[in-house]
């Protein structure tokens, strides 16, 4: 019953994915009304012009380049043309550093938070401002105070995934059962054994759904950053290929963006079923 | 032991290094050149003090005998007593023409467009390479980020639109930080696009209520188009819409039919026309004929902090320049540039630009060998028409010594010199008169010109 309601599910998947491409390849397929021009004149021309080719790429198109780009993931041209893979490994460095900084800060700060009332009332208001600020919006700030473009970038990463696991960190440690910190008090279990071996364990879950969350936005955010300070990174080659006007890279960074968003978003679920637990 | 010490401390030790104690051969020393960008005064005093030094050594191969002398005589007696049968004076010229580069791995930004056509061409030409340097070239998502990587120190140089280091130097639209110019990138080499649906309406009286781009506020495009339309009588500022946009935005604004128009940069024109997406108004040539686009430069302080690195890469600019000012040279051109790690461009688009043998986008193929062109010298009178523009569009309020300004930007004074090094010959003045649409500007008499247009920002 489970394998095949998979199968099916499965099936209906490819299914949508070949209706999706059949679309598409139909779509960009196009023919627009070609002008006739002189031949020394259409030489000068692009194809968009001259054979009334579509600007948007069919999916053969993108294929081809894909696999171009595959077959050589790791080539270095100099500093303003590097291969994918290079691209994807600073990006994923970047998020990889704000993101543990973040994590740095974030928990142990919920923690404290969320073990006291008095500072959770105190720090409410200050967090509530920060939270819906748009990460982009430090990158000036940023670039001015810190004067160095990638430490920017960095910064921006932590900026925006400290709130989400911030906020989880403090409501997963301030909900934690009564019971249980009352059992630990009656056994006079202290503070700092208190928050290791009761509170952490049952907050966990909730810590954890929030870095995943983290890891989502921070992963949004470096393509936008590396787009506005460019130099290196999956984002900054987006930038280069639409200005080239090469929506067929732009679309093959975009499916990298979101494979690579995806297998993030995977590795964080698999550790918050390591810590749940069953009530 | 610093080069730059007193020599006629008598508690000092002179005796290291080369002649000059800077370097760590004496052939080092010979090779290295200097360009002087300090005021003049301070400079040749510093020259002085080395070449004393070397002539104190020679004198006095003891270090305890010249100690010795000088305590007994003291300094100014024995400054006084040197000068009189060693020419000081004419030994500090000689040297303060070498010096090797403080700083040989430098970082250069660079818009992909083809103004900076010879800051990226020196990079796979070997521009830099010949003159001792090891350039990365970096390209940077827009002129504000520019802007600040130059200012942060991230770059040692930049490209950067003309007018930018005079308004960053004013502290227009960021803190004022002295930066200088040595050389003008490129002449010419802009263009008006109209989007192809608007190609019965040639003549500027019609466009009232279009929507245009600019790449940014303080560039020639800027003052360029709303000369353009001022002088066909509507006002920029209400008439019609000025959008500050990247560049490379622009094409894609214009097929989304966003924009009706914009004045850009090179090879954004001729892209819109390659996709067939509009056709070329007017070049920017059409407006003002050797008009500068683009800059080379530097802060003050790399100049001063790493003089000797700042005039290799003033000379290996200037070098690719003058190669790339000569037509036959073109085509070779196109093809270094285009790759994906500089300007990222089909090829056919770049040779279009820098041979001037282009398709206008209406149907017909045009040729205009001085499209774009390419000339080092960083004109005085060019800042000065900058920053008439700047007042009469109200960028700059209140007075402004122009004169002073211009010369403490564009520094043609140390270009000239190096161009007469490098056996190029450069203009005699710093000045020149030039005529934009027509009228002729004087650029002595800036204030008058401000006054004589009709149509400008209030204040």
């Amino acid at each position: 019953m489970n394998a095949s309601l998979r199968l099916r599910a499965g099936l209906v998947s490819i299914a949508l994915l070949a209706a999706f491409l059949g679309i598409w390849h139909l779509a960009t397929r196009s023919t627009a009304p070609v002008a006739t021009m002189s031949p020394e004149y259409a030489k000068l021309m692009g194809l968009t012009a001259t054979q009334g080719k579509s600007a948007m790429p069919g999916p053969l198109d993108v294929g081809a380049k894909l696999w171009e780009h595959l077959k050589r993931p790791f080539y270095d041209n100099g500093p303003n043309d590097k291969g994918l893979g290079i691209q994807l490994a600073y990006s994923i460095g970047r998020v990889g550093t704000g993101y543990l900084l973040a994590v740095l800060v974030a928990i142990p700060l919920g923690f404290l938070i969320g073990m006291s009332p008095l500072l959770s009332k105190a720090l409410d208001p200050f967090i509530q401002v920060l939270k819906p600020i748009s990460p982009l919006a430090w990158m000036p700030l940023a670039l001015y105070t810190i004067k160095d473009s990638s430490v920017s970038a960095i910064f921006v990463i932590f900026i925006c995934s400290i709130w989400p696991m911030l906020l989880n960190t403090v409501f997963g440690v301030a909900s934690v059962r009564k019971e249980w910190i009352n059992v630990a008090r009656t056994l006079e279990v202290g503070t700092i054994r208190r928050a290791f071996t009761v509170i952490l364990p049952a907050a966990a879950p909730t810590i954890l759904t929030g870095m995943r969350i983290s890891i989502g936005i921070a992963w949004l955010v470096i393509v936008a950053a590396e787009m506005l300070v460019g130099g290196t990174g999956i984002g900054y080659f987006v930038w280069n290929e639409w200005n080239n006007l090469s929506i067929t890279n732009v679309i093959i960074a975009i499916l990298l963006i979101g494979i690579v968003g995806m297998l993030l978003d995977q590795i964080l679920a698999r550790f918050t079923r390591m810590v749940t637990f069953p009530e | 032991m610093s080069t730059f010490d007193n020599p006629f401390d008598p508690d000092r030790n002179l005796r290291a290094g080369c002649a000059c104690g800077q370097h760590q051969s004496a052939a080092e020393h010979e090779q290295a050149t200097a360009l002087r960008c300090e005021p003049a005064e301070s400079e040749e005093k510093r020259y002085e003090g080395v070449v004393a030094s070397a002539v104190m050594r020679a004198m006095f191969p003891q270090d305890v005998a010249r100690r010795a002398f000088l305590k007994s005589v003291g300094a100014s007696t024995a400054l006084a007593a040197l000068s009189q049968f060693f020419p000081l004076k004419t030994a500090t010229e000689v040297f303060a023409q070498t010096g090797a580069p403080e700083k040989k791995d430098l970082k250069v930004g660079f818009i992909p467009i083809t103004c900076a056509t010879p800051i990226i061409m020196a990079a796979p030409m070997g521009f830099y390479a010949k003159h001792g340097l090891n350039v990365e070239v970096v390209k940077t998502a827009g002129w504000a980020v520019i802007r600040d990587k130059t200012i942060n120190k991230e770059y040692d140089a930049a490209h950067m639109l003309a007018p930018m280091p005079i308004a960053i130097s004013l502290g227009l639209g960021a803190n004022a930080i002295p930066f200088a110019v040595p050389a003008i990138e490129n002449i010419n080499g802009q263009g008006i696009v109209l989007a192809t649906k608007h190609k019965d309406k040639r003549d500027p009286k019609d466009w009232k209520g279009l929507k245009f781009a600019i790449p940014f506020d303080y560039s020639m495009h800027n003052y360029l188009l709303r000369y353009y339309l001022a002088e066909h009588g509507l006002d920029p500022d209400t008439d019609v819409q000025l959008r500050s946009v990247p560049p490379p935005e622009m094409v894609a604004n214009l097929r989304a039919d966003n924009i009706d128009g914009f004045l850009a940069p090179d090879n954004i024109c001729q892209r819109a026309i390659y996709d067939g997406v509009g056709f070329m108004h007017l070049l920017s040539k059409e407006i003002w004929d050797g008009h500068p686009c683009c800059s080379f430069a530097a802060s003050r302080e790399f100049i001063t902090t790493a003089p000797n690195s700042f005039a290799a890469l003033t000379r290996a600019i200037v070098d690719a320049t003058a190669y790339a000012s000569k037509a036959e040279n073109r085509k070779q051109i196109a093809e270094a540039i285009a790759p994906a790690n500089y300007i990222n461009a089909p090829v056919t688009v770049l040779e279009q630009v820098l041979t001037g043998t282009y398709a206008d986008g209406l149907g017909g193929v045009k040729t205009d060998a001085k499209r774009v062109d390419f000339d080092p010298f960083p004109w005085q009178s060019f800042a000065v028409w900058m920053l008439t523009q700047m007042k009469r569009w109200g960028q700059i309020k209140g007075d402004v010594d122009y004169k002073a300004v211009a010369e403490q930007v564009y520094l043609a004074t140390d270009t000239k010199k190096l161009m007469t090094e490098m056996g190029l010959s450069p203009p005699a003045s710093s000045y020149k008169s030039f005529a934009v649409m027509g009228k002729t500007f004087d650029p002595t008499k800036p204030e008058d010109y401000v006054a004589s247009f009709k149509i400008r920002k209030q204040s």
